[in-house]
């Protein structure tokens, strides 16, 4: 069984299709890559798996639960967290608080032992505070606990997003184009960071990106779309060479 | 003594004011404001819990207070009071002193259970659409309390002063500030408990980016009706004190105009910051009271105040800071949970 199997999947925005009968799986432990042009729909891909949207056809199944119908948060109850495109930490809360909201779903506690402060309470609190200092510090960044995201440099907000998906303790971490907007040295430092995650967690990574320096180098496996179609997948050796992948980039070389 | 340093001084406070009003130092006129500052604490703090850290606007905050007014006022009166309307007490009066505390609480539950009926289908829908419909629910509110016959209709509901009298009765103490005090520091650690846990910061993660909020595992539907939940039944434990303190409800003083002074204190304090909303209740108490010899001018004068802070202050006051930020010194001296 994958961990994640995409089935025929197709997003249907009001006649535009967004993705069209999508088919891939992604197994435990992978580092695999998602490309294609502008617009392909690769971004919709990761919305509907995050359970942003709610599929027009297809199903998807992860860790052979259907994802149909699930809400956004229990889908990242599930396991499956995310980054976005353009960085969506909450601006006005410290680095800090920003992880700790995001064991939202693994608190453990009611309202009652909320407002009575019951010893429960206050050890699973500390228990999640811990937990948020030890990823802090092993991703050395314990020193901007207190800081709001918006007073740091844009790569380090990077980190913080990708601390803050890891928090609940994913089973796959989806990472839309990571490395947008970052210069190139942050680049070879993101490609260090994500190799490094990689192999410290229990996790598989899926990742969108347009710089192919990035997605070449880490993945093992790059699925390729355009206009919402899978055209090629594969290691990133084959993809290089693939016709048709060439021919979505590039133009077809007849004209 | 850092940890005991806010109980002792809210017991210090509290004393003060009983000795005061017991002594008749301060008389009746002065009194009451003191009674409208705690009751216009609670309104401003709880409207604020929506207003200023969920982000969402709610215009219709006096459909809750009155809906807390009625419940708990009928309730005491049938309760401990001979009244025309429901005949002999249903519990000896001697029990007055006690049974009150729960009544306001079941004027809250009851309000809070009000808002649990607006906000499932409000919060389907985004931003303005709470506005407009909680403007529309307290216009129903009031409309249902006005063609209700039997609790006075649009002439108001009266005889809750008796159930004062039967606490009198049990004990001669100015009860009414004990429990609006109670109740004020009751609320406050209410809200400040929920909005310091990891489980109320989910709150201020939807305000500022409610889809990856929810993306990262925050349930924001059902953490937006709890809020809203302990909100309006905040604001119906107000209504209940407020009703106490007057003696008697009309509908028409909990319309719009009503939810506007709640907005205005919210706006004035600050989004957010609950010690802004208690400085601004303050204020806004006394100064409605300064104001006065105006009369209907001050409905010139308050709405001219709110233009005035949306254009040169629109953060309010404290604008999402609260006390200790602004005087971090004070944090030496207490701490509080």
């Amino acid at each position: 069984m994958s961990l994640l199997e995409v089935d025929n999947l197709t997003q249907l925005f009001s006649g535009l299709c967004a993705v069209s009968e999508l088919k891939l799986n992604i197994e435990e432990r992978q580092l695999v890559g998602l490309i294609g042009p502008n617009g392909a729909g690769k971004t919709t891909v990761f919305n509907i798996v995050s359970g942003f949207y709610q599929p027009t056809r297809g199903q998807i199944r992860f860790q052979g639960r259907n994802l149909a119908g699930l809400k956004p948060h229990q889908v990242s109850a599930l396991g499956i967290t995310r980054t976005f495109q353009n960085i969506r930490l909450w601006k006005e809360m410290s680095v800090l608080d920003n992880i700790l909201v995001a064991q939202h779903y693994h608190l453990g506690y009611g309202l009652g032992s909320l407002f009575f402060r019951t010893p429960r309470y206050l050890k699973r609190e500390k228990d999640i505070r811990i937990r948020a200092f030890e990823l802090l510090e092993i991703f050395k960044i314990d020193e901007f606990a207190e800081e709001k995201p918006t007073n740091l440099p844009y790569g380090m907000q990077r980190k913080v997003e990708i601390v803050r998906a890891l928090s609940s303790g994913p089973k796959l971490l989806l990472l839309d184009e990571p490395a947008a907007g970052l210069q190139a040295t942050d680049v070879n430092e993101l490609i260090t960071l994500i190799r490094w995650v990689f192999d410290q967690f229990d996790l598989s990574i899926w990742m969108i990106e347009h710089q192919m320096k990035v997605v070449m180098s880490l993945c093992s496996q790059i699925s390729v779309i355009d206009f919402g179609k899978l055209i090629a997948s594969g290691t990133p050796e084959e993809i290089q060479k693939n016709h048709a992948v060439i021919k979505a980039y590039l133009g077809d070389d007849q004209i | 003594m850092k940890r005991l340093s806010v109980p002792i001084l809210l017991v210090i406070l509290l004393s003060i004011l009983m000795g005061l009003s017991y002594f008749e130092v301060i008389d009746l006129y002065i009194q009451t404001i003191i009674l409208f500052m705690g009751i216009n604490i609670i309104t401003s703090t709880s409207l604020n819990l929506v207003n200023g850290n969920m982000g969402e606007f709610s215009c219709g905050h006096a459909g809750f207070i009155a809906v807390g007014a009625y419940v708990s006022s009928i309730l005491s009166v049938a309760l401990f009071t001979k009244s025309k309307v429901f005949g002999a007490p249903l519990l000896p009066p001697e029990l007055a002193a006690y049974g009150f505390p729960f009544v306001l609480i079941v004027g809250g539950i009851a309000s809070a259970l009000t808002g649990l009926l607006i906000a499932i289908p409000s919060f389907r829908t985004r931003d303005d659409y709470l506005a407009i419909i909680t403007i529309a629910a307290n216009y129903i509110i009031i409309t249902a309390i006005i063609n209700i016959d039997k609790i006075g209709g649009a002439r108001g509901f009266m005889g809750m002063k008796r159930v004062i009298f039967a606490m009198e009765k049990c004990a001669e103490i100015p009860w009414m500030i004990l429990w609006v005090f109670l109740f004020t520091v009751l609320t406050v650690i209410i809200i400040r408990r929920y909005m310091t846990s990891t489980y109320g910061k989910g709150v201020e993660a939807i305000r500022q980016d409610e889809i990856s909020a929810e993306i990262m595992g925050v349930n924001t539907n059902r953490i937006k009706l709890v809020t809203f939940m302990i909100s309006s039944g905040l604001a119906g434990i107000a209504g209940g004190l407020y009703a106490h303190t007057i003696g008697y409800v009309n509908p028409k003083s909990f319309d719009l105009l009503k939810s506007t002074e709640a907005l205005v204190m919210v706006y004035l304090g600050g989004m957010g910051s609950i010690t802004g909303s208690i400085l601004s209740a303050v204020i806004f108490t006394l100064m409605l009271e300064l104001l006065r010899p105006l009369q209907i001018i001050k409905w010139v004068a308050i709405p001219l105040l709110l233009i005035i802070i949306m254009q040169f202050r629109p953060e309010g006051i404290m604008g999402h800071r609260e006390l200790s930020d602004i005087f971090p010194k004070l944090k030496k001296f207490y701490k509080f949970k």
